[in-house]
């Protein structure tokens, strides 16, 4: 067919898909489509924002104090490590822009390690939760709330049931970005990114920058809150 | 084989075969019609419900179903219909079929994310059938919580994981659309040289990636509030319910226009072809599209003018529910302004769209009386609401679906459908409708509430003039079931442009090449310009 016949000869090496018609068309095509995968999930977490913002105007009292039991320093140390982490993935799109097939692998792997110490950090949180009887649940129980009673514990648990939504979805999300950084460490080694072909990387690369951007939207909410009112 | 290659010339039909060829395609077209089968299905299925329903409501006690089961047919009904047919129904079948074809393109931007999309609708609908066979569930489709987080005993989460993974299939058509548009188009096809229906797929496929995540996110809350009693939507740990139905309207609202606005495109295609004339104010038709995108997403409120919402927000949804009627009225009146002195041909698909027409217009102006806050309260919850939406999705968005699979069966089988069993199809289906659904807003005015099965003696009459219309509209469906897979075998060959359309999908032969094109189309005019094209004659036998 002659639409085939424009096809340059290096199909393969180039990855063009037939229905484009240049490089430079699936590029941009794959670019607006991550966009748009990145807006639908703005909108995702836009529900959990939504209602930690209605419930935290009902009860911002007894969020404040809630929000003190989560451990501020380790909040802080995890929001270094992945702020370092978009620092590596950005320089191993660089990489990739560059051709350095070798610097790519590096950047990517400091990359997935950062992305694993915040994960594991995270899991310790989760943990000194389940220790202090913070998860929802009948053993709840949260100290140095005025007045402590059955209808604050509850709001307690409320901000408690969106932290561990929260936090789980973006782990959740984490997860996901760890994945795709194996695969792109797997394709890397065998040199398929180079400085003409390098979308996955640079799309990966999006991604991970959102569910970075998600993180410094959920520690200030999530950690500062009692730092919000002035205290 | 030597023979018949004299006469068939390749097309997308009998490129390959076999089973692999279909489940493992990245051809929009034929996804098209794994699509297109898939749906079907549901809408059998959906109907099956509706028939049953119809059938309780027969007699004003509950004497052929229990008040469970009649619970669970009418949620199931809704399910089935709302997420697995009307929601994928024109999209993901014609949309997915034409839209490229309409842009110039060989295919969709990603055609193996529309293959993964299909397999999400079927993963979907394997959930939720597996619900309704394992004890069905009962919450209606609205899920609204406490009921269905706490008190429901019937098959809640497994349905709504259905929805939760039909969504991301719809969110990826969404998507796909929306960079097949920006990235896809031929040269010269600018955007206001846009075919209308790809116009409102657009804003359909804005409506899809910006609501349905909304949903999804929802959906995990529920689930979490069902397992973990995490206390989202439970008062007794300070949540509150209504915010669940906050949280579903601002997505099931814009659903509403993800399952009219892709009609509107269809009606609006039909409408020029068959008075060969440029669609009367193309730019207001396609703004107005924008528009209803836009304006969708700001009017759930009206879905809880009775749940502890306050008057003000009251006021501002009725408000803005009345102003997104003002694009819908736009382009009826411009449909309406492109028959003015048209060459007007009454074929099938132009009277589905004179029907969609009617019945839309029935469906909006009932809905600017649901949208005034006194006159809801007193039909709140009663068949005026059900009698208004079915008049917009079964009167608009399936009339504007049969309308469109009618109009472009030649292109999409190369067979012609029976032109005089079609017409009276057509007329079945409008009457069926009618005498369905009319009775229903009487019914409604008059008191009778949705989603109950005994009712006072002096409803019968309605119920049963209801119950006789659905009888009839049963077999106004029928019919295009038999003579569509009648016509696959029998049908008259068709050309490649029946109707003298001017879309680039009918600049190519009927059924289309794999690649849609056998060169990449140059667009140099406008539109909806019939100066220059004639409809082709159909050779019979």
């Amino acid at each position: 067919m002659a639409s085939e016949m424009q096809l340059p000869a290096h199909e393969e090496s180039l990855a063009l898909r037939e229905q484009f018609d240049t490089a430079a068309q699936q590029k941009d095509a794959s670019t607006l489509g991550m966009w748009i995968f990145l807006i639908t999930e703005i909108m995702f977490f836009g529900g959990l924002f939504l209602a930690y913002t209605v419930y935290r105007s009902m009860y911002p009292g007894v969020f404040a104090v809630a929000s003190t039991s989560i451990n501020v320093y380790w909040g802080a140390a995890n929001t270094v490590v992945l702020l370092t982490s978009s620092l590596t993935m950005v320089l191993a799109v660089r990489a990739a822009q560059l051709g350095q097939k070798r610097l790519i692998v590096l950047f990517l792997i400091l990359t997935l390690i950062l992305g694993g110490v915040f994960l594991g950090v995270k899991a310790k949180e989760w943990y000194d939760k389940y220790e202090e009887h913070h998860i929802p649940g009948p053993a709840f129980h949260l100290e140095g709330l005025n007045p402590d009673n059955v209808v604050s514990q509850g709001h307690a648990q409320l901000f408690f049931s969106l932290y561990f939504a929260m936090t789980g979805l973006h782990a959740f999300h984490m997860v996901i970005g760890a994945g795709l950084l194996l695969y792109l460490i797997f394709e890397a080694r065998k040199g398929r990114y180079t400085a003409e072909y390098n979308t996955p990387v640079d799309l990966i690369g999006l991604y991970w920058h959102f569910v970075d951007i998600i993180w410094i939207f959920l520690f200030p909410l999530l950690y500062l809150i009692d730092r919000h009112l002035g205290k | 084989m030597i023979t018949t290659a004299v006469q068939e010339r390749e097309h997308y039909l009998n490129e390959s075969y076999g089973i692999k060829s279909w489940l493992l395609t990245k051809d929009h077209k034929r996804i098209a019609l794994l699509y297109l089968f898939t749906v079907t299905l549901f809408f059998f299925l959906g109907g099956a419900f509706a028939t049953m329903i119809r059938i309780e409501l027969l007699t004003p006690r509950g004497n052929f179903v229990s008040n469970d089961t009649y619970n669970k047919l009418f949620t199931m009904h809704g399910v089935a219909m709302i997420f697995f047919f009307l929601i994928p129904s024109i999209p993901a079948t014609l949309g997915n079929f034409f839209l490229p074809m309409m842009i110039g393109a060989r295919d969709l931007a990603f055609p193996r994310i529309n293959l993964l999309s299909w397999y999400l609708l079927v993963i979907g609908g394997l959930f939720a059938l597996f619900a309704m066979l394992a004890g069905g569930v009962d919450t209606g489709w609205t899920f609204y919580t406490p009921y269905s987080t706490t008190y429901s005993n019937s098959w809640v989460i497994a349905t709504a994981l259905g929805i939760f993974v039909a969504g991301f299939s719809s969110i990826l058509t969404g998507l796909n659309f929306i960079v097949t548009v920006h990235r896809m188009r031929a040269p010269g096809m600018t955007w206001s040289r846009l075919p209308l229906f790809v116009w409102s797929n657009y804003a359909t496929a804005l409506i899809q990636v910006l609501g349905t995540p909304v949903l999804a996110v929802t959906i995990i809350l529920l689930f979490c509030e069902r397992v973990f009693h995490i206390g989202i939507f439970d008062p007794a740990l300070g949540g509150d319910p209504v915010l669940f139905q906050h949280l579903f309207w601002f997505y099931s609202h814009p659903a509403v226009y993800i399952m009219v606005l892709p009609a509107m495109g269809v009606i609006s295609e039909l409408v020029s072809v068959f008075s060969r004339k440029r669609v009367f104010g193309y730019h207001f038709v396609a703004y107005a599209s924008m528009a209803i995108a836009v304006l969708g997403f700001l009017v759930w409120g009206h879905h809880l003018f009775v749940a502890t919402q306050s008057v003000y927000a009251g006021l501002v949804f009725s408000f803005l529910s009345y102003f997104v009627a003002v694009p819908s009225a736009i382009k009826v009146f411009n449909w309406t302004a492109t028959l003015y002195k048209g060459s007007i041909s009454f074929a099938t698909p132009m009277l589905y769209a004179f029907g969609f027409i009617g019945l839309f217009t029935i469906g909006g102006l009932t809905g600017l009386f649901l949208a005034a806050l006194g006159f809801d309260v007193h039909v709140t919850d009663t068949y005026f609401v059900v009698a208004h939406f079915h008049y917009i999705m079964v009167g608009g968005t399936i009339m504007a679906y049969m309308g469109g699979l009618h109009y472009w069966w030649p292109k999409i089988t190369g067979r012609m459908y029976p032109e005089g069993w079609a017409k009276l199809s057509a007329l079945v289906v409008f009457l069926g409708f009618n005498l369905t659904f009319f009775p229903q807003f009487i019914l409604g005015y008059m008191g009778m509430p949705r989603r109950y099965h005994v009712y006072p003696d002096e409803f019968q009459v309605l119920h049963v003039l209801s119950t006789a219309g659905a009888s009839v509209l049963a077999v106004g469906y029928l019919m295009p079931m038999i003579y569509f897979v009648w016509s696959l075998k029998y049908g008259a060959i068709a050309p490649a442009n029946p109707w003298g359309a001017s879309g680039l999908e009918w600049k190519t032969q009927s059924p289309p090449p794999l690649h849609n094109f056998d060169e990449t189309p140059v667009v140099t005019e406008e539109a909806y310009d019939y100066s220059t094209v004639i409809g082709e004659e159909v050779q019979i036998g």
